[in-house]
């Protein structure tokens, strides 16, 4: 066969990485909040993002899905660059779901029809699937099905949360950005959420990136984590974390919190 | 993406259909699925074979898709059989069931409903006004508290929303009056030259710039800009909790948002309705001068003599009235505002429109009133 036939072309997009991020720096006016950041999330993971306040973890996740624009770097995401505007670009804005801190659901409309919004705007489906759609949503989110028809202020805070999370699989993402799922949850509901997302993880295949300050999260829940230090990331599993000399890493995981978390973790 | 489109093809033979299914059965592909073009009475009482094998990718929305589909199937048909079902398609399927168990149907309207609903209206309407009026008392009395002990009040919040609702009007209303004492003055002179008594448009226009227009003109644009401003900032208040966090705290609303508005309103009102009445007669006096052979002179002359003060104490004996009607409505408005952005949005409409409203039932009660007296 000759020489030049052979095919040295990129990987297919299958085997690409979840969310390759190279490069990136992101900065508002003269502050620099990430400088020369490197990320890999694989597919099918559940990735926890790490970091002091204001380090720059819910930056770091709306520049990926492309509410911010980077100063400079490279973002793909299943092997697509975010940043172009092209048509595939836009194709995948419905392959991500992303569930906001307190879920931010639309406080003029009920659960369902939050629900029902990206799909009547990207599908053509009838009503009567729409409306087994928003069932099986609301069961997979843990909702009760007469949550379906409340407004978002007649919610509690973790109610909400988890039907940010029902609109958020609406179409049936690849992958899934929570920002702080079980901030603000009491112990069990955070466990009960940390399950369901290992749960839908497993069920649906998904990638999960996640923001959290829950040590027991990181432990339970996560694959990989990775911590936002000096403007740059450092991933790896909890263990390999954990055993950095960095003093704010060993504060964060060998302080008396982290020490309880990691046993219950082993346990 | 190279996924092919959703498909699914009919077999029969002699035991019965099979229906296989293939392509990409996800969520952007499943409005191009090709779904058999079956009569029922194809399938009535047959054997119906369902082949996932040849799926390529399915996911929870094509599943449940396909599963309701199937449920339609198994309605005629007289038994369905799946084949090589994915796990994935029994665990969603699954999940859809447990989420029927314990859902309950919408209920459906009964005869009578619209009649009740115009009765909840009535009553919504008698307790909305019911609720302005005790809001208006509340305000009275935190105002005569706010009086004797005067360490209550918000100085800098009064300052402050003098500058916002008085001062930054100053420009669009003393516009607003300059330009419609022009358009009397030339009216007024059209319609009394046919008599040779164009003099008396000083008349016309003193007594219905200082009688009436200035304040009015004065109390529409401060209802637009303010009653709205000021339904808007509370009612975002409350919807960030904030008006809960003061009652915690241990602070009144309404002494703490609502009585600075409306004394500042009340405050600056007044020299809004003077400035207002200035440039009114002021663009009277220009349009006298230019079109209508009456010289400055002798516009000042005639003002003098034909324009009697009373006039101007009428129009300014509104202003406490607009402005407390205008600050109570907007804040009251804002106040009520639920747990949703739509209702903002209703709110501050409903603020400007109430507001518009009241000014003008004011304005004709105390035309009735003044004539009673014989002023």
């Amino acid at each position: 066969m000759p020489f030049i036939e052979q095919n040295f072309a990129e990987p297919k997009p299958e085997m690409m990485p979840a969310v390759r991020v190279r490069g990136l720096r992101t900065q508002f006016g003269a502050q620099v909040i990430h400088d020369n950041l490197d990320l890999t999330i694989n597919r099918g993971e559940v990735f926890g993002l790490v970091g002091g306040s204001g380090t720059g973890k819910s930056v770091l996740v709306r520049t990926i899905i492309g509410l911010l624009r980077p100063a400079a770097g490279q973002i793909e995401v299943f092997g697509q660059n975010t940043q172009a505007n092209s048509a595939a670009a836009q194709a995948l804005r419905r392959q991500w779901g992303i569930m906001f801190q307190d879920g931010a659901l639309f406080s003029s409309l009920t659960v369902s029809e939050n629900i029902d919004v990206p799909l009547k705007e990207h599908t053509r489906l009838r009503a009567a699937d729409r409306r087994a759609i928003i069932a099986l949503k609301l069961q997979l989110a843990g909702l009760d099905p007469s949550a379906g028809a409340k407004y978002p202020a007649e919610l509690s805070g973790g109610m909400r949360k988890r039907a940010g999370l029902a609109r958020a699989l609406a179409l049936d993402p690849k992958i899934v950005f929570l920002d702080e799922p079980t901030a603000g949850l009491d112990p069990i509901g955070a466990a009960h959420f940390d399950q369901l997302v290992l749960d839908l993880q497993a069920a649906l295949g998904l990638t999960v990136v996640m923001i959290t300050h829950d040590l027991d999260s990181l432990y339970t829940a996560c694959n990989r984590i990775g911590v936002i230090l000096k403007k740059q990331l450092i991933a790896g599993t909890i263990a390999e974390i954990s055993a950095r000399p960095d003093p704010w890493i060993n504060d964060y995981f060998n302080g008396p919190r982290g020490r309880a978390a990691a046993f219950a973790g082993a346990a | 993406m190279t996924s092919s489109t959703p498909a699914s093809a009919w077999s029969r033979d002699d035991t019965g259909i099979t229906v296989t299914v293939s392509g990409a059965w996800i969520t952007s592909r499943l409005d191009q699925v090709g779904w058999p073009k079956a009569e029922r009475s194809d399938i009535a009482g047959q054997v119906v074979v369902v082949d996932f094998q040849k799926i390529e990718t399915l996911d929870s929305n094509g599943a449940l898709v396909l599963h309701r589909w199937i449920e339609q199937l198994r309605k005629s048909a007289a038994t369905v059989e799946l084949r090589h079902p994915p796990a994935f398609y029994e665990r969603i399927t699954d999940a859809y069931a447990q989420s029927r168990t314990g859902a309950t149907s919408p209920p459906t309207g009964r005869w009578g409903d619209s009649l009740a609903e115009i009765g909840h209206r009535a009553i919504d309407l008698a307790k909305a006004t019911l609720h302005l009026l005790s809001f208006q008392g509340q305000i009275a009395v935190k105002l005569a508290q706010t009086l004797v002990r005067p360490r209550q009040l918000r100085a800098k919040s009064v300052v402050h929303h003098m500058q916002a609702a008085g001062v930054s009007a100053l420009p669009i209303v003393g516009l607003l009056s300059f330009l419609l004492g022009v358009v009397t003055a030339y009216q007024g002179a059209d319609q009394l030259a046919r008599f040779g008594a164009q003099i008396f448009t000083v008349n016309v226009v003193g007594i219905g710039v200082l009688r009436e227009m200035g304040a009015l003109i004065t109390a529409i644009v401060v209802a637009g800009r303010s009653a709205s401003a000021f339904a808007a900032q509370i009612g975002t208040m409350k919807i960030n909790e904030e008006i809960d966090a003061m009652r915690v705290i241990g602070l009144d609303p309404i002494t703490v948002l609502v009585i600075p508005r409306v004394l500042a309103l009340c405050l600056m009102f007044p020299f809004m309705v003077i400035f207002a009445d200035a440039l009114g007669i002021l663009g009277g006096a220009i349009m006298a001068t230019l079109a209508l052979d009456i010289s400055f002179g002798q516009f000042l002359r005639q003002f003098q003599t034909g324009v009697p003060i009373l006039h101007f104490w009428v129009g300014l004996s509104k202003a406490p009235l607009f402005a407390m009607a205008i600050a109570a409505i907007g804040c009251q408005q804002g106040l009520m505002v639920g747990q949703d952005a739509a209702s903002v949005g209703i709110r501050t409409t409903a603020a400007v429109v109430q507001a518009i409203f009241f000014v003008i039932v004011i304005d004709a009660g105390m035309s009735i009133f003044v004539s009673i007296l014989g002023v």
